[in-house]
């Protein structure tokens, strides 16, 4: 395992961040910790690198226990944190460089390593320009490298792509897929669903410092829910007339008036449906069920279950 | 222990990469004050004072400005540089995700401050020699009392960086302790002869008084009973404030 926590345990005082997780990460595999902002997965990954210390149980990363020797682990493996750390004034490379020293790389090593970084990253347009002048795109890119300096057996990302916009997001999932297909572990966290679904091959729910399910994204959807969901708008009273005859859902979440109905087969559903409100003025949709439906039910945070 | 020094030197590299960009900007002034200050005072107003200590007032000023200058430049470094880094800029949590450990940190830190303090410190030495003040070889021993300088006002910033939640308290820190220390330390007049009793020994508390008098032994060339004491000081209270501030940046970036 690269990553193998036993009862790991955080409290900060009185509140407890992480309320025993167990966690096992294979080799090459691309491992999400999800859950909402504030369910404990950055505290996890601080406990992963060595930062911060568990209240209580053991974690291994590569078979070595952090809390006695984080340097030898921290040497192995990057991490890209949640905001990004840059130094402002000077360039991508000056920032590669200074980044590179800190896992005491030398020349030509150091020079040899940003030059492959400034290519696989897409950086050197602007690759002399200080760093304050950069896009938000170009920014995340460079902190992605420079977690990536040191060549890491493991890359912690710490919600990577969270306020980019569809272009860099995509670009750097091929980048992140391009790393695991080299034989890089990943294991990042994430509070888009979407992202979880298209990248990891594993995936673990988070939620006030519990896992509360892990599997793979096909396989947890397939676990939790029926395929397809209906999604429409309605309220609780026109629920009876709206439905009447339709075979029932297997589940059903509410978020305000929108109704959510996960069925086997949705077409008896929607013909219902259309035949009472021709001009979908319901706003009807059909979709596949995805992560984001699993997460919902499984936490039914201000949702009633099924 | 677990002090790396590659590791620490890691640290000092990057804020001398960063001092790099703006040397000529920030090391041309380091060399005009100097002049500006021994124009007007040492020059102007010693104009009105026959001798002070055996000499010019210019020559009296001389070595203890060195001193100042080096406390200035430590002082810069350890105050709002520190501040941003550790509260704005999450320079330290990013350090933290590679094999450097927060003993080094505060290692590298405390090496750039003196490195900046023996550059303020020895501009300022150059221009003294320049002007003719420092006519004894055994001046050049100051080049030693300056990273002293350096080490100690190194410890006192960064253990007040360490403490202060809001950056707005280093007008407080300049204005009611950098200043008083600059103005009362022996640097204008000879404090001892102003003090009697008692008093004589709580002044031996002020920070600045022991490098002044380090550096103006060196310039007179004397081999004084105080030289003990003064670095005995420097050392000590350099270390008791650096062993505080080691168990506070662990807390602080250990959580």
């Amino acid at each position: 395992m690269i990553v193998e926590a036993r009862g790991v345990v955080k409290r900060f005082g009185d509140r407890v961040a992480v309320d025993g997780i167990d966690l096992d990460v294979p080799p090459g595999v691309c491992f999400g910790l999800l859950g909402p902002n504030g369910a404990g997965k950055t505290t996890t990954l601080r406990m992963i690198y060595g930062v911060s210390r568990a209240t209580a149980g053991t974690i291994r990363v590569f078979g070595i226990d952090i809390a006695r020797e984080p340097r030898a682990v921290r040497a192995r493996l990057g991490v890209t944190l949640q905001e990004n750390v840059l130094i402002e004034a000077l360039s991508p490379v000056d920032n590669l460089r200074i980044f590179g020293r800190y896992h005491l790389l030398r020349e030509p090593a150091l020079s040899q390593r940003v030059e492959e970084l400034v290519d696989f990253l897409e950086l050197r347009s602007h690759a002399d320009v200080p760093v304050q002048r950069l896009s938000g795109g170009f920014k995340r890119r460079l902190a992605i490298a420079m977690s990536l300096v040191n060549r890491p057996e493991l890359l912690v990302l710490d919600e990577p792509t969270t306020g980019l916009d569809p272009a860099v997001r995509l670009a750097l999932w091929a980048r992140v897929r391009d790393l695991r297909a080299a034989g890089t572990t990943v294991l990042l966290t994430t509070h888009y669903m979407d992202e979880a679904q298209r990248l990891c091959d594993r995936v673990a729910i988070v939620a006030n410092g519990r896992i509360i399910a892990e599997g793979g994204p096909a396989a947890l959807i397939a676990a939790n829910l029926a395929a397809e969901a209906v999604e429409v708008d309605c309220d609780p009273g026109e629920e009876a007339g709206l439905f009447e005859g339709a075979p029932p859902a297997r589940h059903r979440l509410r978020s305000g008036r929108r109704l959510m109905l996960y069925v086997d087969d949705a077409a008896p559903l929607v013909d219902r449906i259309h035949q009472r409100d021709p001009n979908n003025r319901r706003a009807l949709v059909v979709r596949p069920s995805n992560l984001e439906d699993v997460f919902l039910r499984l936490t039914g945070t201000s949702l009633e279950g099924a | 222990m677990s002090l790396s020094p590659p590791h620490a030197l890691a640290v000092w590299r990057r804020n001398a990469s960063m001092y790099r960009r703006i040397w000529m900007l920030n090391i041309l002034p380091n060399f005009f004050e100097p002049v500006l200050y021994l124009l007007s005072i040492g020059i102007g107003v010693g104009a009105y004072i026959t001798q002070m200590g055996g000499g010019t007032y210019a020559a009296f000023l001389a070595p203890a400005l060195v001193c100042v200058a080096a406390m200035n430049g430590a002082s810069f470094e350890v105050t709002y540089n520190i501040f941003v880094r550790l509260n704005f800029e999450k320079q330290y949590d990013a350090m933290l995700t590679t094999p450097i450990q927060p003993d080094d940190v505060l290692v590298g830190e405390v090496l750039w401050a003196v490195t900046r303090s023996m550059i303020y410190g020895s501009c300022f030495f150059i221009v003294v020699v320049l002007f003719g003040l420092a006519p004894s070889p055994a001046a050049v021993l100051v080049l030693l009392v300056i990273p002293l300088t350096g080490l100690l006002f190194a410890s006192i910033g960064i253990a007040f960086s360490l403490r202060i939640q809001t950056i707005d308290l280093y007008s407080f820190y300049f204005t009611l302790f950098l200043t008083p220390l600059f103005l009362f330390s022996d640097v204008f007049f000879p404090l001892g002869e102003r003090l009697s009793g008692h008093w004589l020994w709580v002044a031996e508390a002020l920070p600045l008084l022991h490098p002044v008098r380090l550096a103006r032994n060196a310039f007179a060339g004397h081999a004084a009973l105080t030289v003990a004491w003064d670095i005995a000081y420097v050392l000590v209270v350099s270390l008791l404030l650096l062993a505080w501030s080691r168990r506070t940046v662990r807390a602080r970036l250990t959580s």
